[in-house]
C-alpha cells in the first residue's frame, strides 16, 4: 500500500528554508527593540505566523502532501482563533 | 493476522496527534492573552527580566535542528543511512544543548526568586506572578516535549541502525520529524511572546 | 495456524491467540474484544455510580439528615459525577459500539491502529484506578463536584489531586480513540463505500472523533493547571495571586461542552441505525443527518459560555453565547424530524431496540427543549444551579446517551454474543425503567423552578412533596436497571444460541457477517454498491 510517490526535498531547499527562518528571527528581534507600542506585538506575531507557515509547508512537507492535510491544519487554526475570539467577547467587555 | 501497512494513515494519525498538542498549547496561549490584556505593564517588565540573547540562541539552534531532522528524512529517502544517522545525531545534540541552556536560564530565575511561590515574586504583584507562572508552565511543558523528542530520536536512531527503518519504510522517522517540528512551532510563538515584549 | 483456529471461520469469542484466559482479553488488540472490555468496565462502574445516585435520592426523601451528612453527600455527588461523566458517557458508545462495529460497518478488518486501541483501554483503566485512590487516601474523598471549579478545588483539603490526575490520564484514552477512528474512517472504508454511502453511526463517530481530538487537550491542560496550582501555587486561577477563576470556567467548559456532544452524537448515530431497520424504510434525509452531525460538532465547540451565565462574564459574551446556543439547537431538531419522518408510513416492528429508540426521542426532546429554557438569558438566571439544571442534563446525558446506549446494546447484542436475550424480560425492564426515569426526573424540573438549589443534602420543607415522588422514582428506575442487566448478563452466558446473521433485517454490513463475527470479520472485503439503508427493492 505504500507505493505512493514520495517527494524528496533537496538539501539545498532545506538550507534555504533555514536561512529564511533565521533572517525572519533576526528581523523579529530587531523590530521588537524599536518603540512601536502595541504594533511591536502585532509585528512579532505576523513574523511568527510567517515562520510557522514556512515550517509547516517545507519542513513538515504540507506543500507536498495531499491537499487534505493542509485543509485540516487550516481548520484547526481557524477553530483555535475562533476560541480566542469568543473568549475575548468576555474579556474585552468586562 | 496479516500485517496492515498504511504510511499515509500513520502520518495522518501523527498529524491528528499534533493537533491535540497545538490545542493544548493553544489554550495556554489563550490564558496568556487574557492575562496580558489585563496586565500589559507587568508583562512588559517581566519580559525585560528574560535573557533575549539566551532566547535568541535557543531559537536559532532549534531552527537548525528542525532543518537537520528534515534533511535526515531526505537522506533516508535517498538511501543514505550514514548521513541520516549523522543528521539525527546533530539534532539530538542540539536538543540536549537547548535543555542545558534552559537549565541555566531557569536557574538564574530561581536565584532571583521568580519561581512560583517565592516570597520575592509574591511582592511584585499579580501581573508579574502571572507572567512568571505562565513562563514556567509554558517553557516547562515545552521542555518536557523536548525530553520526549530526545527519547524518540534515540529510539529512531537505534531502529535505523538495526535497519528496521530503511529507505522504503521510514514512517517512524517522518513522524518523529513531524513531532520535532511541532516542538519548534511552539517555540516560534513562545519566543516573541515572552522574550521580545517591549 | 491449524484449520480449527483459522481467523476466517472461528468466532472472535473462541479464537485462541497468543495468550490464555483473562490475558487473552486484556492483551487482545482485536477491536471486538476491546469493545467488550469497555462494556464490562462500564457496566461495573455504572452500577456503582447508580447506587451512589440511589443513596443520594434516598437522603433527599426527607429534609435534614436522613442517611448521611453534608460532607458525605458532597463526596457522593462528586464521585457520581466523575464516574458517570469521565468513565461512562464520555467513552460511552464510541468505546463500546464504535470499537466493536465501526470496522465492521465500513468493511474493515480492524481499526487503523489496533495496538493504540488496546493502549487506549489501558489508559482508561489506569485512569480509573488513579481516580479510585482518591476515595481511600489520607484526606478524604474529593468534594468539589465533577467540575473541579477554581478556587475551591485547590483550597479544599480533600484528595482532589488523584481525581484530577486520573481524569487527565483518561483524556489520553479519549484522544487515542478519536485519532484511531478518524484514520480508520479515512483510510479503511471498503472499496465502493464513498463518504455518502457510509452508514450514519460511523458518520457520527467521525464527528465525535474530531471533537475528541480538538477538545480533550483543553481539559488536559486545564486539569494540569489545577494540579500545578495545588502543588506549586502558580496563581493562574487563584484570585489571591491575581488569577481569574472565571477563566478556569472558560477553559473547563471549552472542553466540557463539546464533551456533551461527544456523549450524544454517537447516541444519535445508533438511533439513526435502529429506526430505519425497525421501520423497514430508508432513513429520511440521510444527508441532512450527516450535515447536521458535522454542524453540531462544529458549532457545539463555541457555545461553552452558556454554562457560565451567572459567573460574572461580560454582557456581550452572554448575548453571543445565548445566540450560539440557539443555533446549535437547530441541527439537533433536524435529526428529530428525520427520525419521525422515517417512521412515518413505515412498517413498524415493535421490538425491544425500537422501544428504546422511540423512548430516546421522547426524553431527548424534553431534555433538548428544557435546554432552550436554560439557553435563554432571562430564564437561566432564575433556574441556574437549581434542580432544573440537574433534571435537564439527566434528560440529555442519561435520557439521551443512556437510552441510546441501551438501544444499541439490545440492537447489537445478538451479533456481539451470538445469543439472544429474553424479549419479554427486556421489554418489562424497559417499561419499569421508563416509568421510573420520568418519575425520578420530571419532578426535578418543578422543584428547580420553585427554587430548590442543587448540590445540597438538605432542603426547605416546601420541597418535600416533589422530592418524595422523585426518590420513589429512583427506586423504581433502579429496579428496572436490575431487571435489564440481569436479563442481559444471563442471556450473554446462557441465552438461546443463534447464528442468524440478521435477526432484525438490517441492511448495513454488520448484518452480513457471521454471528458472532470471525476474528477478521470478513472472509473477503466486500465491494459496496448500494447506500446503507436500501429498503426500496
Amino acid at each position: 500500500m505504500s507505493e505512493e510517490k514520495h517527494h524528496i526535498v533537496s538539501y539545498r531547499t532545506h538550507a534555504f528554508v533555514l536561512l529564511a527562518l533565521l533572517v525572519l528571527t533576526g528581523i523579529s528581534v530587531a523590530i521588537t527593540q524599536l518603540e512601536m507600542g502595541p504594533m511591536n506585538t502585532l509585528a512579532a506575531m505576523i513574523i511568527a505566523g510567517i515562520k510557522a507557515a514556512i515550517v509547516l509547508a517545507w519542513f513538515m512537507h504540507l506543500k507536498f502532501e495531499s491537499r487534505f492535510f493542509a485543509f485540516m491544519v487550516s481548520a484547526v487554526v481557524v477553530v483555535f482563533l475562533l476560541v480566542l475570539l469568543v473568549t475575548f467577547f468576555d474579556y474585552s467587555y468586562r | 493476522m496479516t500485517v496492515h501497512r498504511d504510511d499515509l494513515g500513520d502520518k495522518m494519525g501523527m498529524w491528528l496527534f499534533i493537533f491535540t498538542e497545538l490545542l493544548l498549547f493553544g489554550m495556554l496561549f489563550v490564558v496568556y492573552a487574557v492575562y496580558r490584556s489585563m496586565h500589559p505593564e507587568a508583562f512588559k517588565l517581566g519580559g525585560d527580566e528574560l535573557d533575549v540573547v539566551m532566547g535568541t540562541i535557543n531559537t536559532i539552534i532549534l531552527l537548525i535542528s528542525s532543518m537537520t531532522v528534515a534533511m535526515s528524512i531526505s537522506a533516508m529517502q535517498k538511501g543514505n543511512k550514514k548521513l541520516a544517522l549523522t543528521l539525527l545525531t546533530i539534532t539530538l545534540i542540539i536538543a540536549v544543548v537547548f535543555l542545558v541552556n534552559k537549565y541555566f536560564e531557569w536557574g538564574a530565575k530561581f536565584e532571583y526568586g521568580f519561581n512560583p511561590g517565592a516570597p520575592e515574586l509574591l511582592e511584585l504583584g499579580p501581573g508579574t506572578i502571572l507572567f512568571f507562572g505562565l513562563y514556567f508552565i509554558m517553557t516547562g511543558i515545552h521542555a518536557l516535549h523536548i525530553i520526549i523528542g530526545i527519547a524518540l530520536f534515540i529510539y529512531v536512531f537505534w531502529q535505523i541502525r538495526k535497519d528496521k527503518i530503511h529507505q522504503t519504510d521510514y514512517v517512524w522517522l517522518e513522524n518523529t520529524g513531524l513531532y520535532w517540528h511541532l516542538v519548534d512551532l511552539i517555540w516560534i510563538f513562545l519566543f516573541p511572546l515572552f522574550y521580545l515584549i517591549h | 495456524m491449524s484449520e480449527a483456529n483459522n481467523a476466517h471461520n472461528v468466532s472472535y469469542l473462541e479464537y485462541k491467540g497468543q495468550y490464555k484466559g483473562l490475558f487473552a482479553w486484556i492483551f487482545s488488540t482485536d477491536h471486538k474484544r476491546i469493545g467488550l472490555l469497555y462494556l464490562y468496565t462500564m457496566l461495573l462502574f455504572f452500577s456503582v455510580a447508580a447506587i451512589l445516585g440511589l443513596l443520594m435520592k434516598t437522603q433527599l426523601i426527607a429534609p435534614g439528615y436522613t442517611i448521611m451528612g453534608p460532607q458525605t453527600y458532597n463526596s457522593l455527588f462528586t464521585l457520581h459525577g466523575i464516574i458517570m461523566i469521565f468513565i461512562i458517557v464520555v467513552p460511552g458508545l464510541p468505546a463500546v459500539f464504535g470499537n466493536f462495529f465501526l470496522p465492521i460497518m465500513i468493511g474493515a478488518k480492524d481499526v487503523a491502529f489496533p495496538k493504540l486501541n488496546l493502549l487506549s483501554w489501558w489508559f482508561y483503566i489506569i485512569g480509573i484506578l488513579i481516580v479510585l485512590t482518591s476515595q481511600f487516601m489520607g484526606d478524604g474523598p474529593p468534594d468539589t463536584g465533577w467540575t473541579f471549579y477554581a478556587p475551591y478545588s485547590f483550597r479544599t483539603p480533600t484528595n482532589v489531586l488523584p481525581a484530577v490526575f486520573g481524569a487527565f490520564v483518561m483524556g489520553f484514552s479519549s484522544i487515542l480513540t478519536g485519532i484511531n477512528f478518524v484514520v480508520t474512517i479515512h483510510r479503511m472504508r471498503a472499496p465502493g463505500m464513498t463518504w455518502f454511502k457510509m452508514p450514519l453511526f460511523p458518520w457520527t463517530l467521525y464527528g465525535t472523533a474530531w471533537i475528541q481530538i480538538l477538545a480533550t487537550p483543553v481539559i488536559g491542560i486545564t486539569l494540569l493547571l489545577i494540579i500545578a496550582e495545588r502543588l506549586m501555587g502558580i496563581g493562574i486561577f487563584d484570585p489571591a495571586l491575581g488569577g481569574d477563576p472565571i477563566l478556569y470556567q472558560h477553559l473547563f467548559w471549552i472542553y466540557s461542552h463539546p464533551a456533551v456532544y461527544i456523549m450524544i452524537l454517537p447516541g444519535m448515530g445508533a438511533i439513526s441505525e435502529i429506526i430505519p431497520v425497525f421501520s423497514r424504510k430508508t432513513i429520511f434525509g440521510y444527508k441532512a443527518i450527516v450535515l447536521s452531525t458535522m454542524a453540531i460538532a462544529f458549532v457545539g465547540y463555541f457555545v461553552w459560555g452558556h454554562h457560565m451565565f451567572t459567573s460574572g462574564m461580560s454582557g456581550r459574551a452572554l448575548y453571543a453565547f445565548s445566540f450560539l446556543t440557539f443555533l446549535v439547537a437547530i441541527p439537533s431538531a433536524i435529526k428529530v424530524f428525520n427520525w419521525v419522518s422515517t417512521m412515518h408510513r413505515g412498517s413498524l416492528h415493535m421490538q425491544t431496540p425500537f422501544y428504546w429508540a422511540v423512548s430516546f426521542i421522547f426524553v431527548f426532546m424534553i431534555g433538548g427543549l428544557t435546554g432552550l429554557v436554560l439557553g435563554s438569558l432571562a430564564t437561566n438566571v432564575h433556574v441556574h444551579d437549581t434542580h432544573f439544571v440537574v433534571a435537564h442534563f439527566h434528560f440529555i446525558v442519561f435520557g439521551g446517551t443512556g437510552y441510546a446506549f441501551m438501544a444499541a446494546l439490545h440492537y447489537w447484542f445478538p451479533k456481539m454474543f451470538g445469543r439472544m436475550y429474553d424479549m419479554n424480560w427486556a421489554n418489562l425492564g424497559w417499561g419499569i425503567f421508563f416509568i421510573g426515569f420520568n418519575t425520578l426526573y420530571l419532578p426535578m424540573f418543578y422543584l428547580g423552578i420553585m427554587g430548590m438549589p442543587r448540590r445540597y443534602y438538605d432542603y426547605l420543607p416546601d420541597f418535600h412533596g416533589g422530592n418524595i415522588v422523585s426518590s420513589l422514582g429512583a427506586w423504581v428506575m433502579v429496579s428496572g436497571i436490575v431487571i435489564i442487566f440481569a436479563n442481559l448478563i444471563r442471556s450473554a452466558r446462557h441465552g438461546e444460541k443463534t447464528s442468524d446473521k440478521n435477526p432484525w433485517g438490517g441492511k448495513t454490513l454488520e448484518w452480513q457477517v457471521d454471528t458472532p463475527p470471525t476474528l477478521e470479520n470478513f472472509e473477503e472485503i466486500p465491494t459496496i454498491v448500494k447506500g446503507p439503508y436500501d429498503y426500496e427493492d
